[in-house]
Protein backbone atom coordinates (compact mmCIF):
# COMPACT_ATOMS: atom_id res chain seq x y z
CA UNK A 1 0.00 0.00 0.00
CA UNK A 2 2.89 2.36 0.78
CA UNK A 3 4.26 1.51 -2.64
CA UNK A 4 1.02 2.56 -4.24
CA UNK A 5 1.28 5.85 -2.41
CA UNK A 6 4.81 6.39 -3.80
CA UNK A 7 3.31 6.01 -7.26
CA UNK A 8 5.42 2.97 -8.16
CA UNK A 9 4.30 -0.05 -10.14
CA UNK A 10 4.84 -3.43 -8.48
CA UNK A 11 7.86 -4.05 -10.66
CA UNK A 12 9.42 -0.69 -9.90
CA UNK A 13 8.93 -1.26 -6.18
CA UNK A 14 10.52 -4.67 -6.45
CA UNK A 15 13.51 -3.28 -8.35
CA UNK A 16 13.88 -0.51 -5.80
CA UNK A 17 14.02 -3.06 -3.00
CA UNK A 18 16.62 -5.09 -4.89
CA UNK A 19 18.71 -1.96 -5.45
CA UNK A 20 18.57 -0.99 -1.80
CA UNK A 21 19.57 -4.45 -0.68
CA UNK A 22 22.55 -4.73 -3.05
CA UNK A 23 23.70 -1.24 -2.10
CA UNK A 24 23.59 -2.23 1.55
CA UNK A 25 25.54 -5.42 0.94
CA UNK A 26 28.17 -3.69 -1.23
CA UNK A 27 28.60 -0.91 1.31
CA UNK A 28 28.85 -3.31 4.22
CA UNK A 29 31.42 -5.60 2.61
CA UNK A 30 33.56 -2.67 1.44
CA UNK A 31 33.55 -1.20 4.93
CA UNK A 32 34.55 -4.56 6.40
CA UNK A 33 37.54 -4.86 4.07
CA UNK A 34 38.71 -1.30 4.79
CA UNK A 35 38.42 -1.85 8.54
CA UNK A 36 40.37 -5.09 8.26
CA UNK A 37 43.18 -3.33 6.38
CA UNK A 38 43.28 -0.36 8.73
CA UNK A 39 43.34 -2.52 11.86
CA UNK A 40 45.20 -5.63 10.71
CA UNK A 41 48.01 -4.23 8.55
CA UNK A 42 49.46 -2.12 11.41
CA UNK A 43 49.72 -5.35 13.43
CA UNK A 44 52.37 -6.62 11.00
CA UNK A 45 55.84 -6.60 12.58
CA UNK A 46 57.40 -4.37 9.91
CA UNK A 47 54.56 -1.88 9.68
CA UNK A 48 56.35 0.79 11.73
CA UNK A 49 59.30 0.83 9.31
CA UNK A 50 57.17 0.75 6.15
CA UNK A 51 55.04 3.61 7.40
CA UNK A 52 58.15 5.64 8.18
CA UNK A 53 59.75 5.19 4.77
CA UNK A 54 56.72 5.09 2.44
CA UNK A 55 53.88 6.96 4.11
CA UNK A 56 55.67 9.70 6.00
CA UNK A 57 53.28 12.63 6.30
CA UNK A 58 56.00 15.13 6.98
CA UNK A 59 58.02 14.12 3.90
CA UNK A 60 54.80 14.07 1.88
CA UNK A 61 54.03 17.65 2.78
CA UNK A 62 57.59 18.83 2.20
CA UNK A 63 58.10 17.25 -1.22
CA UNK A 64 54.60 17.60 -2.70
CA UNK A 65 54.92 21.17 -4.09
CA UNK A 66 58.26 20.51 -5.79
CA UNK A 67 57.05 17.22 -7.24
CA UNK A 68 53.89 18.81 -8.53
CA UNK A 69 56.08 21.42 -10.18
CA UNK A 70 58.26 18.73 -11.74
CA UNK A 71 55.10 17.03 -13.00
CA UNK A 72 54.37 20.13 -15.08
CA UNK A 73 57.39 19.15 -17.16
CA UNK A 74 55.80 15.72 -17.76
CA UNK A 75 52.63 17.45 -18.82
CA UNK A 76 54.54 19.76 -21.16
CA UNK A 77 56.44 16.91 -22.82
CA UNK A 78 53.13 15.06 -23.16
CA UNK A 79 51.42 18.11 -24.61
CA UNK A 80 53.92 18.65 -27.41
CA UNK A 81 54.41 14.95 -28.13
CA UNK A 82 50.73 14.03 -28.49
CA UNK A 83 49.96 16.15 -31.59
CA UNK A 84 53.19 15.03 -33.25
CA UNK A 85 52.27 11.40 -32.56
CA UNK A 86 48.75 11.89 -33.95
CA UNK A 87 50.14 13.44 -37.14
CA UNK A 88 52.94 10.92 -37.70
CA UNK A 89 50.70 8.00 -36.74
CA UNK A 90 48.06 9.06 -39.25
CA UNK A 91 50.71 9.56 -41.95
CA UNK A 92 52.13 6.07 -41.37
CA UNK A 93 48.63 4.55 -41.37
CA UNK A 94 47.90 6.21 -44.72
CA UNK A 95 51.28 5.15 -46.09
CA UNK A 96 50.41 1.55 -45.25
CA UNK A 97 47.12 1.92 -47.10
CA UNK A 98 48.36 3.20 -50.49
CA UNK A 99 47.38 1.01 -53.43
CA UNK A 100 49.32 2.79 -56.16
CA UNK A 101 52.29 0.58 -57.15
CA UNK A 102 54.43 3.67 -57.72
CA UNK A 103 54.13 4.40 -54.02
CA UNK A 104 54.99 0.87 -52.96
CA UNK A 105 58.21 2.01 -51.23
CA UNK A 106 56.08 4.22 -48.99
CA UNK A 107 53.93 1.27 -48.07
CA UNK A 108 56.99 -0.87 -47.38
CA UNK A 109 58.42 1.88 -45.22
CA UNK A 110 55.19 2.07 -43.20
CA UNK A 111 55.21 -1.67 -42.61
CA UNK A 112 58.88 -1.84 -41.60
CA UNK A 113 58.47 1.21 -39.40
CA UNK A 114 55.55 -0.17 -37.40
CA UNK A 115 57.20 -3.59 -37.09
CA UNK A 116 60.41 -2.13 -35.69
CA UNK A 117 59.01 0.38 -33.26
CA UNK A 118 56.33 -1.93 -31.93
CA UNK A 119 58.94 -4.63 -31.45
CA UNK A 120 61.36 -2.70 -29.22
CA UNK A 121 60.69 -1.68 -25.59
CA UNK A 122 60.07 2.06 -25.26
CA UNK A 123 62.84 2.42 -22.70
CA UNK A 124 65.38 1.00 -25.16
CA UNK A 125 64.36 3.46 -27.86
CA UNK A 126 64.65 6.28 -25.32
CA UNK A 127 68.16 5.13 -24.38
CA UNK A 128 69.36 4.54 -27.94
CA UNK A 129 68.08 7.81 -29.34
CA UNK A 130 68.46 9.88 -26.19
CA UNK A 131 72.12 8.96 -25.65
CA UNK A 132 73.08 7.97 -29.17
CA UNK A 133 72.18 11.04 -31.17
CA UNK A 134 73.49 13.72 -28.77
CA UNK A 135 76.61 11.56 -28.65
CA UNK A 136 77.28 12.60 -32.23
CA UNK A 137 78.51 15.85 -30.74
CA UNK A 138 75.75 18.09 -32.08
CA UNK A 139 75.87 21.78 -31.13
CA UNK A 140 73.35 23.26 -28.74
CA UNK A 141 70.36 23.14 -28.76
CA UNK A 142 70.46 20.02 -30.92
CA UNK A 143 72.01 17.92 -28.17
CA UNK A 144 69.06 18.54 -25.84
CA UNK A 145 67.63 15.42 -24.20
CA UNK A 146 64.22 17.06 -24.45
CA UNK A 147 64.36 16.97 -28.22
CA UNK A 148 65.69 13.44 -28.55
CA UNK A 149 63.59 12.09 -25.72
CA UNK A 150 60.54 13.52 -27.44
CA UNK A 151 61.67 12.02 -30.74
CA UNK A 152 61.98 8.61 -29.09
CA UNK A 153 58.47 8.82 -27.64
CA UNK A 154 57.01 10.13 -30.89
CA UNK A 155 58.63 7.40 -32.99
CA UNK A 156 57.50 4.61 -30.69
CA UNK A 157 53.99 5.80 -30.02
CA UNK A 158 53.33 6.71 -33.66
CA UNK A 159 53.82 3.06 -34.57
CA UNK A 160 51.05 1.96 -32.18
CA UNK A 161 48.79 4.88 -33.03
CA UNK A 162 49.25 4.14 -36.76
CA UNK A 163 48.09 0.57 -36.25
CA UNK A 164 44.99 1.77 -34.41
CA UNK A 165 44.20 4.25 -37.18
CA UNK A 166 44.68 1.53 -39.74
CA UNK A 167 42.30 -0.83 -37.97
CA UNK A 168 39.79 2.03 -37.97
CA UNK A 169 40.26 2.60 -41.70
CA UNK A 170 39.78 -1.09 -42.38
CA UNK A 171 36.63 -1.19 -40.26
CA UNK A 172 34.89 1.26 -42.60
CA UNK A 173 33.05 -0.88 -45.09
CA UNK A 174 34.30 -1.01 -48.66
CA UNK A 175 30.86 0.08 -49.88
CA UNK A 176 31.45 3.54 -48.38
CA UNK A 177 34.59 3.97 -50.44
CA UNK A 178 32.81 2.64 -53.53
CA UNK A 179 29.92 5.04 -53.03
CA UNK A 180 32.39 7.93 -52.88
CA UNK A 181 34.31 6.73 -55.97
CA UNK A 182 31.09 6.17 -57.91
CA UNK A 183 30.25 9.86 -57.50
CA UNK A 184 33.49 10.74 -59.26
CA UNK A 185 35.50 11.64 -56.15
CA UNK A 186 39.21 10.92 -56.34
CA UNK A 187 40.75 8.21 -54.18
CA UNK A 188 42.34 10.85 -51.98
CA UNK A 189 39.09 12.75 -51.48
CA UNK A 190 37.22 9.51 -50.76
CA UNK A 191 39.72 8.76 -48.01
CA UNK A 192 39.77 12.28 -46.63
CA UNK A 193 36.07 13.09 -46.62
CA UNK A 194 34.36 9.72 -46.37
CA UNK A 195 36.57 7.00 -44.87
CA UNK A 196 38.83 8.87 -42.46
CA UNK A 197 36.16 10.83 -40.56
CA UNK A 198 34.34 7.58 -39.81
CA UNK A 199 37.56 5.70 -39.02
CA UNK A 200 38.84 8.34 -36.61
CA UNK A 201 35.55 8.49 -34.74
CA UNK A 202 35.64 4.75 -34.20
CA UNK A 203 39.15 4.66 -32.76
CA UNK A 204 38.92 7.62 -30.39
CA UNK A 205 38.52 5.42 -27.27
CA UNK A 206 41.46 3.22 -28.25
CA UNK A 207 43.59 6.30 -28.93
CA UNK A 208 42.64 7.70 -25.52
CA UNK A 209 44.17 4.62 -23.95
CA UNK A 210 47.35 5.35 -25.91
CA UNK A 211 47.35 8.90 -24.52
CA UNK A 212 47.12 7.56 -20.97
CA UNK A 213 50.02 5.19 -21.61
CA UNK A 214 52.02 8.04 -23.12
CA UNK A 215 51.45 10.25 -20.09
CA UNK A 216 52.97 7.53 -17.91
CA UNK A 217 55.83 6.75 -20.28
CA UNK A 218 56.99 10.36 -20.28
CA UNK A 219 58.64 9.39 -16.98
CA UNK A 220 61.06 7.23 -18.99
CA UNK A 221 62.77 10.38 -20.22
CA UNK A 222 64.16 10.77 -16.71
CA UNK A 223 66.76 8.16 -17.70
CA UNK A 224 68.37 10.52 -20.19
CA UNK A 225 68.33 13.74 -18.20
CA UNK A 226 65.17 15.82 -17.85
CA UNK A 227 64.33 16.36 -14.18
CA UNK A 228 60.69 15.47 -14.42
CA UNK A 229 58.63 14.07 -11.56
CA UNK A 230 60.14 10.58 -11.44
CA UNK A 231 63.70 11.87 -11.41
CA UNK A 232 62.81 14.60 -8.90
CA UNK A 233 61.31 11.95 -6.65
CA UNK A 234 64.57 10.01 -6.93
CA UNK A 235 66.52 13.07 -5.90
CA UNK A 236 64.33 13.51 -2.85
CA UNK A 237 64.61 9.85 -2.01
CA UNK A 238 68.41 10.09 -1.86
CA UNK A 239 68.32 13.39 -0.03
CA UNK A 240 65.83 12.36 2.64
CA UNK A 241 66.58 8.63 2.68
CA UNK A 242 62.82 8.07 2.34
CA UNK A 243 60.55 6.49 -0.30
CA UNK A 244 57.52 8.68 0.34
CA UNK A 245 58.32 10.96 -2.66
CA UNK A 246 57.66 7.99 -4.96
CA UNK A 247 54.25 7.54 -3.35
CA UNK A 248 53.60 11.25 -3.87
CA UNK A 249 54.56 10.91 -7.53
CA UNK A 250 52.26 7.90 -7.94
CA UNK A 251 49.37 9.85 -6.39
CA UNK A 252 49.94 12.77 -8.74
CA UNK A 253 49.90 10.44 -11.76
CA UNK A 254 46.71 8.80 -10.55
CA UNK A 255 44.90 12.11 -10.25
CA UNK A 256 45.38 12.52 -14.01
CA UNK A 257 45.21 8.97 -15.30
CA UNK A 258 42.25 7.58 -13.34
CA UNK A 259 39.67 10.08 -14.65
CA UNK A 260 41.13 9.71 -18.15
CA UNK A 261 40.86 5.93 -17.93
CA UNK A 262 37.27 6.13 -16.70
CA UNK A 263 36.43 8.44 -19.60
CA UNK A 264 38.03 6.10 -22.15
CA UNK A 265 36.15 3.11 -20.71
CA UNK A 266 32.94 5.11 -20.79
CA UNK A 267 33.49 5.99 -24.46
CA UNK A 268 34.25 2.37 -25.33
CA UNK A 269 31.15 1.14 -23.53
CA UNK A 270 29.02 3.72 -25.28
CA UNK A 271 30.43 2.74 -28.65
CA UNK A 272 29.80 -0.96 -27.99
CA UNK A 273 26.21 -0.17 -27.04
CA UNK A 274 25.76 1.92 -30.18
CA UNK A 275 27.08 -0.90 -32.33
CA UNK A 276 24.89 -3.65 -30.90
CA UNK B 1 22.87 5.67 -79.36
CA UNK B 2 23.86 6.46 -75.84
CA UNK B 3 25.48 3.37 -74.38
CA UNK B 4 26.60 0.20 -76.08
CA UNK B 5 27.96 -2.84 -74.29
CA UNK B 6 29.89 -5.12 -76.58
CA UNK B 7 30.69 -8.66 -75.45
CA UNK B 8 31.41 -7.66 -71.84
CA UNK B 9 33.19 -10.39 -69.87
CA UNK B 10 34.05 -10.58 -66.21
CA UNK B 11 35.25 -13.40 -63.98
CA UNK B 12 35.91 -13.60 -60.29
CA UNK B 13 38.66 -16.17 -60.03
CA UNK B 14 37.43 -19.19 -61.97
CA UNK B 15 33.75 -18.14 -61.90
CA UNK B 16 32.58 -16.43 -65.05
CA UNK B 17 30.06 -13.87 -63.85
CA UNK B 18 29.48 -11.93 -67.08
CA UNK B 19 29.69 -14.14 -70.11
CA UNK B 20 29.63 -11.90 -73.15
CA UNK B 21 26.97 -9.26 -72.51
CA UNK B 22 25.99 -7.04 -75.42
CA UNK B 23 23.37 -4.36 -74.95
CA UNK B 24 22.38 -1.09 -76.57
CA UNK B 25 20.69 1.61 -74.54
CA UNK B 26 19.24 4.61 -76.35
CA UNK B 27 19.04 8.11 -74.94
CA UNK B 28 16.08 8.43 -72.58
CA UNK B 29 15.45 4.70 -72.52
CA UNK B 30 14.72 2.74 -69.34
CA UNK B 31 16.09 -0.79 -69.44
CA UNK B 32 15.25 -3.25 -66.66
CA UNK B 33 17.55 -6.15 -65.86
CA UNK B 34 15.76 -9.07 -64.28
CA UNK B 35 17.03 -12.50 -63.38
CA UNK B 36 17.71 -14.82 -60.49
CA UNK B 37 19.92 -13.75 -57.63
CA UNK B 38 23.55 -14.36 -58.64
CA UNK B 39 22.87 -14.01 -62.37
CA UNK B 40 25.24 -11.03 -62.60
CA UNK B 41 22.98 -7.96 -62.50
CA UNK B 42 24.96 -6.10 -59.83
CA UNK B 43 28.28 -6.99 -61.39
CA UNK B 44 27.12 -5.68 -64.76
CA UNK B 45 26.06 -2.32 -63.28
CA UNK B 46 29.30 -2.05 -61.32
CA UNK B 47 31.26 -2.72 -64.50
CA UNK B 48 29.42 0.02 -66.39
CA UNK B 49 30.26 2.43 -63.56
CA UNK B 50 33.90 1.19 -63.69
CA UNK B 51 33.82 0.10 -60.05
CA UNK B 52 34.86 -3.30 -61.40
CA UNK B 53 37.36 -3.60 -64.25
CA UNK B 54 36.23 -5.68 -67.23
CA UNK B 55 38.20 -8.69 -68.36
CA UNK B 56 37.25 -8.22 -71.98
CA UNK B 57 34.79 -6.45 -74.25
CA UNK B 58 34.01 -2.78 -74.67
CA UNK B 59 31.62 -0.20 -73.26
CA UNK B 60 30.91 2.64 -75.65
CA UNK B 61 29.58 5.85 -74.17
CA UNK B 62 28.84 8.41 -76.90
CA UNK B 63 31.46 6.90 -79.16
CA UNK B 64 34.18 6.58 -76.54
CA UNK B 65 35.27 3.19 -75.20
CA UNK B 66 35.22 3.77 -71.44
CA UNK B 67 36.34 0.22 -70.70
CA UNK B 68 39.80 1.05 -72.03
CA UNK B 69 41.94 -0.10 -69.10
CA UNK B 70 44.38 2.81 -69.37
CA UNK B 71 41.61 5.38 -68.96
CA UNK B 72 41.19 7.43 -65.78
CA UNK B 73 37.82 6.23 -64.42
CA UNK B 74 37.13 9.37 -62.40
CA UNK B 75 35.72 11.68 -65.11
CA UNK B 76 33.65 8.81 -66.52
CA UNK B 77 32.08 7.96 -63.17
CA UNK B 78 30.89 11.56 -62.98
CA UNK B 79 28.85 10.97 -66.12
CA UNK B 80 27.30 7.70 -64.85
CA UNK B 81 25.44 7.77 -61.55
CA UNK B 82 24.78 4.62 -59.55
CA UNK B 83 22.46 3.96 -56.60
CA UNK B 84 22.91 0.87 -54.46
CA UNK B 85 20.55 -1.47 -52.68
CA UNK B 86 21.99 -0.53 -49.28
CA UNK B 87 21.85 3.29 -49.85
CA UNK B 88 25.48 3.75 -48.75
CA UNK B 89 24.90 7.29 -47.54
CA UNK B 90 27.82 8.75 -45.62
CA UNK B 91 26.64 8.40 -42.01
CA UNK B 92 28.75 11.26 -40.61
CA UNK B 93 27.20 13.85 -42.93
CA UNK B 94 23.74 15.36 -43.10
CA UNK B 95 21.59 14.63 -46.12
CA UNK B 96 22.50 17.92 -47.80
CA UNK B 97 26.22 17.43 -47.09
CA UNK B 98 26.00 13.97 -48.63
CA UNK B 99 24.56 15.53 -51.75
CA UNK B 100 26.95 18.47 -51.97
CA UNK B 101 30.22 16.64 -51.29
CA UNK B 102 30.95 15.44 -54.82
CA UNK B 103 29.90 18.65 -56.65
CA UNK B 104 32.00 20.66 -54.21
CA UNK B 105 35.10 18.51 -54.45
CA UNK B 106 34.89 17.49 -58.10
CA UNK B 107 33.32 20.49 -59.79
CA UNK B 108 34.79 22.90 -57.20
CA UNK B 109 31.48 24.63 -56.67
CA UNK B 110 30.64 26.46 -53.46
CA UNK B 111 27.78 25.49 -51.16
CA UNK B 112 26.09 28.79 -51.93
CA UNK B 113 26.27 28.22 -55.67
CA UNK B 114 24.90 24.69 -55.26
CA UNK B 115 22.13 25.51 -52.83
CA UNK B 116 19.36 26.45 -55.31
CA UNK B 117 19.80 23.34 -57.44
CA UNK B 118 20.16 21.00 -54.46
CA UNK B 119 17.23 22.52 -52.62
CA UNK B 120 15.11 22.11 -55.72
CA UNK B 121 16.00 18.40 -55.88
CA UNK B 122 15.13 17.82 -52.20
CA UNK B 123 11.92 19.75 -52.77
CA UNK B 124 10.94 17.80 -55.81
CA UNK B 125 11.35 14.43 -54.09
CA UNK B 126 9.52 15.46 -50.94
CA UNK B 127 12.52 15.87 -48.66
CA UNK B 128 12.68 19.64 -48.25
CA UNK B 129 12.37 19.32 -44.47
CA UNK B 130 14.97 16.56 -44.19
CA UNK B 131 18.03 18.30 -45.65
CA UNK B 132 19.70 18.80 -42.28
CA UNK B 133 19.00 15.29 -40.99
CA UNK B 134 21.64 12.60 -40.61
CA UNK B 135 21.05 9.31 -42.42
CA UNK B 136 20.20 7.45 -39.20
CA UNK B 137 17.39 9.96 -38.59
CA UNK B 138 15.75 9.05 -41.90
CA UNK B 139 13.56 6.14 -42.94
CA UNK B 140 14.90 3.69 -45.51
CA UNK B 141 12.75 5.23 -48.24
CA UNK B 142 14.00 8.70 -47.37
CA UNK B 143 17.61 7.52 -47.29
CA UNK B 144 17.26 5.94 -50.68
CA UNK B 145 15.76 9.12 -52.12
CA UNK B 146 18.67 11.10 -50.70
CA UNK B 147 21.03 8.61 -52.34
CA UNK B 148 19.29 9.22 -55.67
CA UNK B 149 19.51 12.99 -55.20
CA UNK B 150 23.20 12.60 -54.34
CA UNK B 151 23.81 10.85 -57.65
CA UNK B 152 21.66 13.34 -59.59
CA UNK B 153 23.57 16.29 -58.16
CA UNK B 154 26.52 15.27 -60.33
CA UNK B 155 24.24 15.79 -63.35
CA UNK B 156 24.90 12.32 -64.78
CA UNK B 157 23.94 11.38 -68.32
CA UNK B 158 22.99 7.85 -67.30
CA UNK B 159 21.70 6.47 -64.02
CA UNK B 160 22.20 2.90 -62.83
CA UNK B 161 19.98 1.49 -60.08
CA UNK B 162 20.88 -1.77 -58.35
CA UNK B 163 17.78 -3.23 -56.68
CA UNK B 164 17.25 0.04 -54.89
CA UNK B 165 13.97 -1.05 -53.28
CA UNK B 166 15.07 -4.49 -52.09
CA UNK B 167 16.19 -3.31 -48.65
CA UNK B 168 13.01 -1.32 -48.00
CA UNK B 169 9.93 -2.15 -46.00
CA UNK B 170 7.08 -2.82 -48.45
CA UNK B 171 5.20 0.36 -47.62
CA UNK B 172 8.26 2.47 -48.50
CA UNK B 173 8.85 0.95 -51.95
CA UNK B 174 6.26 3.11 -53.67
CA UNK B 175 7.83 6.46 -52.79
CA UNK B 176 11.15 5.36 -54.32
CA UNK B 177 9.57 3.92 -57.48
CA UNK B 178 7.75 7.23 -57.83
CA UNK B 179 11.12 8.95 -58.11
CA UNK B 180 12.14 6.60 -60.90
CA UNK B 181 8.97 7.39 -62.82
CA UNK B 182 9.64 11.11 -62.47
CA UNK B 183 13.18 10.65 -63.78
CA UNK B 184 11.89 8.71 -66.76
CA UNK B 185 9.53 11.56 -67.55
CA UNK B 186 12.56 13.88 -67.47
CA UNK B 187 14.10 11.76 -70.19
CA UNK B 188 16.87 10.29 -68.05
CA UNK B 189 18.64 7.26 -69.52
CA UNK B 190 18.41 4.48 -66.93
CA UNK B 191 19.40 0.87 -66.33
CA UNK B 192 17.68 -0.85 -63.41
CA UNK B 193 18.36 -4.17 -61.83
CA UNK B 194 15.07 -4.93 -60.13
CA UNK B 195 12.81 -7.49 -58.54
CA UNK B 196 9.80 -5.19 -58.91
CA UNK B 197 8.21 -7.07 -61.80
CA UNK B 198 5.02 -5.02 -61.83
CA UNK B 199 7.05 -1.82 -62.07
CA UNK B 200 9.23 -3.21 -64.84
CA UNK B 201 6.15 -4.29 -66.76
CA UNK B 202 4.45 -0.91 -66.43
CA UNK B 203 7.33 1.51 -66.84
CA UNK B 204 10.31 -0.10 -68.58
CA UNK B 205 10.92 0.43 -72.28
CA UNK B 206 12.80 -2.85 -72.47
CA UNK B 207 13.43 -5.84 -70.24
CA UNK B 208 16.57 -7.98 -70.32
CA UNK B 209 16.59 -11.38 -68.64
CA UNK B 210 19.96 -12.39 -67.22
CA UNK B 211 20.92 -15.97 -66.53
CA UNK B 212 24.39 -17.08 -65.55
CA UNK B 213 25.99 -13.94 -66.92
CA UNK B 214 24.20 -13.94 -70.26
CA UNK B 215 21.22 -12.02 -71.58
CA UNK B 216 18.98 -14.92 -72.56
CA UNK B 217 16.05 -12.82 -73.66
CA UNK B 218 15.23 -9.18 -74.23
CA UNK B 219 12.32 -7.24 -75.55
CA UNK B 220 9.45 -4.94 -74.63
CA UNK B 221 7.96 -5.84 -71.23
CA UNK B 222 4.62 -6.83 -72.75
CA UNK B 223 6.34 -9.53 -74.76
CA UNK B 224 8.84 -10.75 -72.14
CA UNK B 225 6.26 -10.97 -69.36
CA UNK B 226 3.32 -12.35 -71.31
CA UNK B 227 4.92 -14.38 -74.07
CA UNK B 228 8.49 -15.27 -73.09
CA UNK B 229 10.31 -17.22 -75.74
CA UNK B 230 12.81 -18.93 -73.45
CA UNK B 231 11.94 -21.79 -71.15
CA UNK B 232 14.36 -20.41 -68.56
CA UNK B 233 12.57 -17.05 -68.62
CA UNK B 234 9.26 -18.79 -68.07
CA UNK B 235 10.73 -20.75 -65.17
CA UNK B 236 12.16 -17.60 -63.61
CA UNK B 237 8.95 -15.64 -64.04
CA UNK B 238 6.81 -18.37 -62.59
CA UNK B 239 9.09 -18.46 -59.54
CA UNK B 240 8.93 -14.71 -58.88
CA UNK B 241 5.36 -14.04 -59.94
CA UNK B 242 3.79 -16.81 -57.90
CA UNK B 243 5.78 -17.01 -54.74
CA UNK B 244 5.28 -19.75 -52.11
N1 LIG C 1 33.59 -9.40 -55.48
C1 LIG C 1 33.23 -10.65 -55.82
N2 LIG C 1 34.10 -11.68 -55.66
C2 LIG C 1 33.75 -12.93 -56.02
N3 LIG C 1 32.56 -13.27 -56.52
C3 LIG C 1 31.65 -12.31 -56.71
C4 LIG C 1 31.94 -10.95 -56.36
N4 LIG C 1 30.86 -10.20 -56.63
C5 LIG C 1 29.93 -11.06 -57.14
N5 LIG C 1 30.41 -12.31 -57.17
C6 LIG C 1 29.70 -13.48 -57.69
O1 LIG C 1 29.23 -13.17 -58.97
C7 LIG C 1 27.95 -13.72 -59.19
C8 LIG C 1 26.99 -12.66 -59.62
O2 LIG C 1 26.75 -11.78 -58.55
P1 LIG C 1 25.87 -10.47 -58.69
O3 LIG C 1 26.38 -9.67 -59.82
O4 LIG C 1 25.83 -9.83 -57.35
O5 LIG C 1 24.45 -11.08 -59.05
P2 LIG C 1 23.00 -10.44 -58.86
O6 LIG C 1 23.16 -8.98 -58.60
O7 LIG C 1 22.29 -10.74 -60.14
O8 LIG C 1 22.37 -11.15 -57.71
C9 LIG C 1 27.54 -14.41 -57.91
O9 LIG C 1 27.79 -15.78 -58.06
C10 LIG C 1 28.47 -13.81 -56.89
O10 LIG C 1 28.73 -14.76 -55.90
MG1 LIG D 1 22.61 -7.88 -56.93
Amino acid sequence: MSDARAGLTRRQAHERDLRRRSLLIAGGSTLAVILAIVFLVPLAPGWERVQQSFFNAEVFARTFPKLLNAFLLDVAIFAWSAPLIAALGLAVALARDVRNPVLYPLRLFGTVYTDIFRGVPVVLVVYLIGFGIPGLGLPRPWNSPYIWGTVALVLTYSAYVAEIFRSGIESVHQSQRNAALSLGLSGGDSMRYVVLPQAIRRVIPAQMNMLIALQKDVALLSFIGPVEIFRQAGVFKSLLANFTPYVVAACIFLVITVPATRLADHLIARQNRARS
Amino acid sequence: MKLRLDNVQKSFGATRVLDGISLDVAKGEMVCLIGASGSGKSTLLRCINLLEPLDDGAIWLDGEDIAEPALDPQPIRQRIGIVFQSFNLFPHMTAVENVMLAPRRVRKETREALRPEVTALFDRFGLADRMGHYPDQLSGGQQQRVAIIRALAMRPEIMLFDEITSALDPELVGEVLQVLKALKEDGMTMILATHEMAFARDVADRVCVLDHGRIIEEGPPAQVFTAPREARTRAFLSRVLQPV
